[in-house]
């Protein structure tokens, strides 16, 4: 049993880590270009789509797809993780960009603010509801999404690792040893996430009631 | 490349068209699931969205069970309902439950916050007006709500039938057929052609259920209502 709980914990650093990877690169990648889509507005449309177009594409294959190239690497882990993160943050966040009203834009202009210093005192602040609501979204669905990488082998799939294992030797305990952790880990994250959201942002009263993050689906 | 010619030789090869392990049969198959789980999921979750838009009742509690459905990973949800429905039905209840479960409880959450945000999205003047001319609960909603939030709900419906294609694929982990099959098989083989069909199959579904929806919003919105 403590051998046990040695293998939980290490599974549970592993799910973490490549969680985490994926959320800042992910992060990184879509603030660049939403700021691109909403600075250059032919550009918006090209974005939004192609990172819509990720959607079709199932993760198992995504995963599958990326073996004849990238072999059975950290890499053909990670690159279908960022890039479904991209799909839910570039929208929330050009969106947020968005809903930056035009006035406030305009006084801060009027104010003397450079562009780089609008962008970091007004525009990011004021984005943050919306892309705290997608870092949410994108964080369960990573914590989700990192289980199914325990199809490329032992190595990878932090809890995921013991549901595959429970049921090649059909043995549902070790299962639920795998899927109750990783349900309880999506919980706790998306709690920790609503916690610093709150924190960031005290004039928003709508983060309680799960954020602007209708927009994934209109 | 050898990833397209290998790819273009599993296609081309004519006993990858038939049978039971066939193309054509996995892809029935992955219909099959798919437009059950969705049936299931709108029977479901439509009704207790258009009753939470039209009360205004229990909104934090339909933005709660969004945001659970949403935190459950579908492949642990499969596993888990897995041991239990095999008990029930040692046949389906090993190939084929879990994975509808699973797809059941993905598609509930995007068709339920679809439903409620666009009946109360509906301008509030509009129902007051119909309540003014005498109109019942049910023909408000009825006449007034959903064809004003059919859109919205066309899209949640659309977003749940996408969402469904590309992760039944899962299923095929644990033993259900469908397209998954040839990703998890391909995978274990080491079937370079075989897990591209399987990729290539799965989007084309995809992207054949997001053009129907977005056809059916149109056909829809565009010829009953108008809006501004």
């Amino acid at each position: 049993m403590l051998s046990h709980l040695d293998d939980l914990a290490s599974r549970a650093l592993q799910h973490v880590g490549l969680t985490l990877v994926a959320l800042l690169f992910g992060f990184a990648i879509s603030f660049g270009l939403a700021v691109v889509a909403v600075r250059h507005r032919t550009t918006y449309g090209p974005i939004i789509g192609i990172s819509d177009l990720l959607y079709v594409i199932p993760s198992l294959a995504f995963f599958a797809a990326l073996i004849p190239i990238t072999g059975i690497s950290f890499l053909t882990v990670e690159i279908p993780l960022v890039l479904y993160t991209l799909l839910i943050l570039v929208r929330n966040l050009a969106d947020g960009f968005d809903a930056v009203p035009s006035e406030v834009l305009e006084a801060a202009d009027g104010m003397g603010y450079s562009r780089r210093e609008r962008l970091r005192r007004i525009e990011i602040p004021l984005a943050v509801p919306f892309a705290m609501a997608g870092l949410r979204l994108a964080c369960i669905s990573t914590i989700g999404l990192v289980t199914v990488s325990a199809v490329l082998g032992d190595r990878f799939g932090g809890f995921g690792f013991f549901i595959l294992e429970g049921y090649s030797r059909s043995f549902p305990t070790e299962i639920y040893f795998g899927a109750l952790p990783s349900i309880l880990l999506a919980l706790a994250a998306d709690t920790l996430l609503i916690r610093i959201q709150r924190r960031l942002t005290p004039w928003s009263r709508r983060a309680s009631a799960g954020g602007p993050e209708e927009p994934r689906w209109t | 490349m050898d990833l397209i010619s290998e790819t273009a030789a599993y296609l081309a090869n004519p006993a990858h068209w038939q049978g039971a392990n066939g193309i054509p049969a996995r892809l029935l198959e992955h219909v099959e699931l798919s437009a059950a789980s969705l049936l299931i999921a709108i029977g479901l979750a439509l009704p207790i969205g258009l009753w939470i838009g039209h009360t205004g009742r229990y909104t934090g509690v339909a933005v709660n069970v969004a945001n659970l459905g949403r935190a459950l990973p579908s492949f642990a949800v499969i596993t888990i309902v897995l041991p239990v429905t095999a008990a029930l039905d040692p046949i389906a209840g090993f190939y084929v439950y879990p994975t509808l479960v699973a797809m059941v409880i993905l598609a509930v959450p995007p068709i339920l916050v679809n439903a409620y945000a666009g009946i109360a999205a509906v301008d509030r003047d509009l129902v007051e007006v119909a309540r003014g001319m005498g109109m019942r609960d049910r023909q408000i909603l009825f006449g007034v709500e959903i064809p004003s939030a059919i859109g919205f709900i066309v899209t949640g419906m659309r977003s749940a039938a996408v969402q469904i294609i590309a992760t039944a694929t899962l299923g095929a982990i644990v033993g259900f057929g469908g397209l998954g099959r040839f990703l998890v098989d391909g995978i274990a083989q080491r079937d370079t052609g075989k897990i591209w069909t399987g990729v290539l199959m799965v989007a084309l579904l995809a992207v054949t259920a997001e053009l129907l929806f977005a056809g059916a919003r149109r056909a829809i919105t565009g010829s009953h209502v108008r809006h501004p």
